[in-house]
Formats: C-alpha cells, sequence, structure tokens
C-alpha cells in the first residue's frame, strides 16, 4: 500500500536516504536544512538498516568523510545550506576528479556572505558551472516539490554510481522548509559488501585481494599529458549525461506565445502566474528545467519558433537566465525576474514582469 | 670458499624486501625518512597478513605518492583532510585496518580540526605522523612545527616566535583526548630507533584491530633538501635540535 505522509522537504531527504539503502550521511548544521540531520539522528537508521550518521566537526570534514565512504563504493551524503556548501567545494572539486559518486543537498539561502537564512536561487553558478577549481561539472537537480525531495534521493544515487559522479540536488529554503504530502519510497536493502565489490570492485577500496591490483583512489596526476587525457574523458562523460539526462516539465505550453522558465519554488510560483497572465488573456507556459546539469537547451531550442519572448524567473540577480540566452542565441527577447536577499517574489509580481519587461518591451 | 649460489638458497635468507612494498622507486630524497617508515608499515601489514583489510589514507605532501609505494588500497586526501577521509571509511567498514599517513603541514597546520576531532571521538585509526619541520614537497617552507630560529624559504632569517608564533607540540594536544588510545613519538635514524619505530606501529596497528580508538605516532624525521643538509648532517641536526624540543617515547599507552 502506498505510503502517504504530511512531511517537510527536509525530513524527507532524509527519510527517503534511510529507505532508499543509504550507507551513510556526513553533517553540519545550518540553517535552513538542519531538519534533514535531526531527522536522521531521531530516526536512528543505525539500528534499522545500519546507516552511519556523523555530525562532523565542519562542513569541511563531513564532505571529505564523503569522499572517504564513496571512495569504498559505499552510498553516502552530505547536505548543508549555502555558506556551508562554499565550504564544501574544495571536496566536491577532489571528489568529481576522483569520479566519486555522491549526494549533495544544497538547501540555498540568500547571500552573499553569511547573507540571510531565507529561500534563494542565487546558488545556480556555483552549482551548475562548477564551484571548486578545475573543469568538472555536477549533474544538478533542481526538485519544485517535497514529492521531488523524496524522488531525486533515489534519482541522485542512481545517476551518481551511473557516471561515478558526485550529484547534487539544488533544493531551497522554500522547499526544504515547507510541508506537502509525499508518498514515500519502499525500503530497499543497503548493498552488501559482497555486492558493491562485484559491482564496483574495479575501482572501489575494498581491501586489496590476490586476485586483483591495488586501487587507488587519488585525482593527483603529475603528467601533463595524461591529466589533459584525463580531462578529456570527464569532457567525454559530461557530453553523455547531456544527451542522456536532460530532464524538464512543461506546463500550459501547447498553445503559449510567451514562455516562463523558472525551476524549484520559482516555477511554482510561476504556475500560479500562469493562471493570472492566462485569465487575462495573455498565453504564457512555463518550461520548468529538472536538470539543471544537463540544461535543456535542445528543448528550448525547439520551442523558439513559436514563442514571442521568455521571462527567466528566479530569486537571484540573474544566473540561469544566462543559459537561457545561450539557448536563445538572440533569437527571442529574453529578460530576467527575481527577488533577492530571501524576497520570495509573488505571483502578481511576475506577471506584472512578464507584461513590462516582455510584452510590452521595457 | 663455498659458492655463491650455495649461500644463496631461502633457508639462508636473513632480509627481503616486503611483499607489501611494490617495486616502483621511490621518489623521497636521499636520507628522508618517508621510505624508512614506508618499509615498516609495509612489514607490519605483511607481518599481521592484513593486505587484505588495511586501506590506507595519503595526504597531500611529498608522501601523497605513497599509493604507489605499498600494493594496498589507497584513497588520496585533500589537504590536511586525511582523518575525516579516515573516519569514514573506518566507519562504514569497521571490518578494515584503516591508517591515515600525513606529514606535519598537513596534520598540525591546514588540518588540526580533523586530526583534533578524529582523536576526540577515538576513531579507530591509526595515525602516523611524519615530522620534519618544515613543507618538504613545495620546497622547504616554513611549517607549523618549524623549530624557533630555524630559516626556511619563508622564515630566510630563521622562525621568529613574535612574527610566527611557536612552533606546535601537537602530539602533546593529541595525547590529552580521551579517545586516543596510544600516543607515541618516535624516530627512524638509527637501527635502534627504526626497530623502536616498528614496534610502535605493530602496536598500534594491533590496537585497531582490538578496536581501542586512535592510535598516533609521531616520527620525528629530516628533510635534508628542505634543511639543506646532507642526509648524515641531517640526522645530526635533528638529534641535536629537534630532539630537545620534540621529546621521543611515549605520551600515552592504554
Amino acid at each position: 500500500m502506498a505510503d502517504y505522509r504530511l512531511m517537510k522537504g527536509n525530513e524527507v531527504i532524509a527519510e527517503a536516504a534511510i529507505r532508499y539503502g543509504c550507507d551513510g550521511y556526513f553533517g553540519y548544521p545550518i540553517t535552513p536544512q538542519s531538519e534533514i540531520m535531526e531527522t536522521l539522528m531521531l530516526r536512528k537508521p543505525w539500528e534499522e538498516t545500519g546507516m552511519v550518521v556523523l555530525q562532523a566537526e565542519s562542513e569541511i570534514a563531513a564532505i571529505n568523510m564523503v569522499y572517504g565512504g564513496a571512495a569504498c563504493g559505499k552510498k553516502v551524503m552530505t547536505s548543508s545550506s549555502s555558506p556551508g556548501i562554499s565550504l564544501k567545494q574544495e571536496g566536491i572539486t577532489y571528489i568529481a576528479g576522483a569520479e566519486l559518486p555522491c549526494l549533495i543537498v544544497n538547501v540555498v539561502r540568500g547571500g552573499p556572505g553569511l547573507g540571510t537564512i531565507q529561500p534563494a536561487q542565487s546558488d545556480y553558478f556555483q552549482a551548475v558551472k562548477g564551484g571548486g577549481h578545475g573543469d568538472y561539472r555536477l549533474i544538478v537537480l533542481a526538485p519544485a516539490s517535497v514529492q521531488e525531495m523524496n524522488d531525486f534521493v533515489g534519482l541522485g544515487f542512481d545517476l551518481a554510481f551511473k557516471y561515478r559522479n558526485p550529484v547534487m540536488i539544488l533544493s531551497d529554503g522554500v522547499i526544504g522548509q515547507m510541508m506537502e504530502k509525499v508518498q514515500l519510497g519502499e525500503f530497499k536493502p543497503r548493498w552488501t559488501n559482497e555486492q558493491i565489490i562485484k559491482m564496483y570492485g574495479s575501482w572501489a577500496t575494498t581491501g586489496k585481494t590476490p586476485d586483483r591490483k591495488h586501487n587507488i583512489i587519488t585525482s593527483l596526476e603529475l603528467d601533463s599529458s595524461r591529466q589533459e587525457k584525463f580531462n578529456h574523458k570527464l569532457i567525454e562523460k559530461y557530453k553523455v549525461i547531456s544527451e542522456n539526462e536532460v530532464r524538464f516539465e512543461e506546463i500550459a505550453c501547447e498553445d503559449a506565445e510567451y514562455l516562463f522558465i523558472a525551476y524549484g519554488s520559482s516555477s511554482r510560483i510561476c504556475q500560479k502566474a500562469i493562471e493570472i497572465a492566462r485569465a487575462k488573456g495573455i498565453k504564457v507556459g512555463l518550461l520548468r528545467p529538472i536538470t539543471l546539469f544537463p540544461y535543456p537547451t535542445k528543448k528550448i531550442q525547439s520551442m523558439l519558433s513559436k514563442i514571442k519572448g521568455i521571462l527567466a524567473v528566479e530569486m537571484s540577480a540573474g544566473q540561469m537566465v544566462e543559459d537561457v540566452r545561450l539557448a536563445v542565441e538572440g533569437k527571442v527577447p529574453v529578460q530576467h525576474f527575481g527577488r533577492l536577499g530571501g524576497m520570495i517574489p509573488t505571483p502578481n509580481e511576475v506577471v506584472h514582469a512578464l507584461e513590462e519587461q516582455i510584452i510590452k518591451g521595457k | 670458499m663455498a659458492d655463491i649460489k650455495e649461500i644463496m638458497k631461502p633457508e639462508n635468507l636473513v632480509y627481503g624486501k616486503s611483499k607489501v612494498l611494490t617495486d616502483n622507486v621511490m621518489s623521497y630524497c636521499p636520507g628522508c625518512t618517508h621510505g624508512v617508515v614506508h618499509k615498516l608499515i609495509a612489514e607490519v601489514i605483511e607481518e599481521m597478513d592484513i593486505q587484505e583489510k588495511t586501506i590506507g589514507i595519503c595526504p597531500v605532501g611529498c608522501s601523497v605518492l605513497a599509493y604507489n609505494f605499498l600494493d594496498i588500497d589507497w584513497q588520496q586526501a585533500a589537504h590536511g583532510r586525511a582523518p575525516a577521509v579516515a573516519t569514514a571509511v573506518s566507519r562504514l567498514k569497521p571490518e578494515k585496518i584503516v591508517f591515515a599517513y600525513q606529514g606535519d603541514g598537513d596534520l598540525a597546520s591546514i588540518g588540526t580540526a580533523e586530526i583534533i576531532h578524529a582523536c576526540n571521538r577515538g576513531e579507530n585509526i591509526v595515525v602516523i605522523f611524519i615530522n620534519n619541520g618544515i613543507y618538504g614537497m613545495t620546497g622547504g617552507q616554513m611549517a607549523p612545527t618549524t623549530l624557533e630560529g630555524m630559516p626556511t624559504s619563508t622564515s630566510p632569517y630563521g622562525r621568529d616566535i613574535k612574527l610566527a608564533g611557536h612552533p606546535l607540540r601537537i602530539t602533546e594536544l593529541i595525547a590529552q583526548l580521551p579517545g586516543t588510545t596510544f600516543v607515541t613519538r618516535q624516530s627512524a635514524h638509527t637501527p635502534a630507533a627504526v626497530r623502536k619505530c616498528k614496534k610502535a606501529i605493530r602496536k598500534a596497528f594491533d590496537n585497531v584491530e582490538g578496536k581501542k580508538g586512535t592510535s598516533f605516532i609521531e616520527v620525528v624525521s629530516t628533510c635534508s633538501s628542505g634543511w639543506k643538509l646532507s642526509p648524515v648532517k641531517s640526522n645530526e641536526w635533528m638529534v641535536e635540535h629537534m630532539f630537545p624540543f620534540y621529546k621521543l617515547g611515549d605520551l600515552k599507552d592504554e
């Protein structure tokens, strides 16, 4: 029987991790995502599934614990919010460089600096363009509901292991804090050591046995030509991900003359804005990127022949809008609308912005 | 005189290279302590027959390439983070024997938080801490452990306490933490010291097998390249200057 609950987005991340057979969570408290570790500590999954939950001394330690666990082929994760995610960037680029699978949850708040504890979407560049040093990409999933907070834990782990690449759930303070109905997943057993050796023994540090060479997890390559070769290997992987893993949702796009492009909580606001705009006779639809990397570039391009203008709505000073413009290549007007600093736009503000910036062309 | 082939028989073998050491040529400078300590760890792993059970975490620094020299599974950690990495491996794979191998810049400067907290939690790991009082790999810069007055490339007139603070005896701090079970300071500059050091490493690995918490071994070491001394002079300098400040012996053995 389906297991429906009324839960907070953050709590659902914790519950979904336990149910998906996660082996380890390593975190450090920060608002607005502390409920993730709190829920885990309350649930005591180590008694139920054997999952390790550890409060680390810092976000830096937590992400390096993730590195250590992922290098063993274990299903491990961390979560934080913007300032904490900045601290994790060193570890994230090492994880990407060592090609390790893991799940990182960012419940975004306003910045820069300590900023605010209120919701924002101003970490798009950091998540999508590579927040740490070097040429690498995260697979970035943007949930727009508590249900997707649940679903993307499993999807995130699957993609991470499929591509040996870190996956980030780029959520925000709205999705993390709000309560909605959610259908929880079935319990999946954690992988046994034998299963891990069978599936990932070719690279994971499971202990050197006589039948194989020793496995080394590192992101170091002192020989430039070999490092370049490795960089190209990563580029190829990201190309495959871009071809196969683009996810998006279209709402009211069939007859749309104008388009909102928005992810996460902004996309929810845009849904209401569509109702208001359509009541006024404005034919507007919504394209919601679900994966931010890979970005639905081709999808946007395929829609342009019918679209007169695009409003990118995001709670930032205009970050994702750059990817919209790269896709559009100047073929139709593209404008950005957003509120900042933890302020959440109202549907009426969004409709007003569409009318002023796109329809009237101001 | 007996033919050499008569002598070269397995039953006459009194010493050999540990099978846990690879055939790769070590990248360390002549006189460097890393090679000796690598050899000791390899011998302990072989003697305990734990090659399949051991997972090493190597640092950033000269020993970043330790994974090329010991034939075990390795993870190479970010600078200073080996204790955090080792924590997760030990927690997620309690059936394994996990050790972190770090230098003094890695452990006592950039990684102070990680080492203090891993030891304070009593993580069931071995930490091998190579202290040569200098950043070797980057070319001999001042480390937290650099002695007062000791010249380095970033303290060319000698470490000035007013400018750079005091050299850090982090092992004394570590010994205060209830999570640690065995804390010792060793060296590897004479055959006797090498034997003592190996005994300490063996005890530390035994402790992990017995789930006794954190065992921490500092090895006061030389860096002839960084110190700009010959290997022989480096040993003499270490005995004369390092040992009075970094006193050898067990700080804790529970």
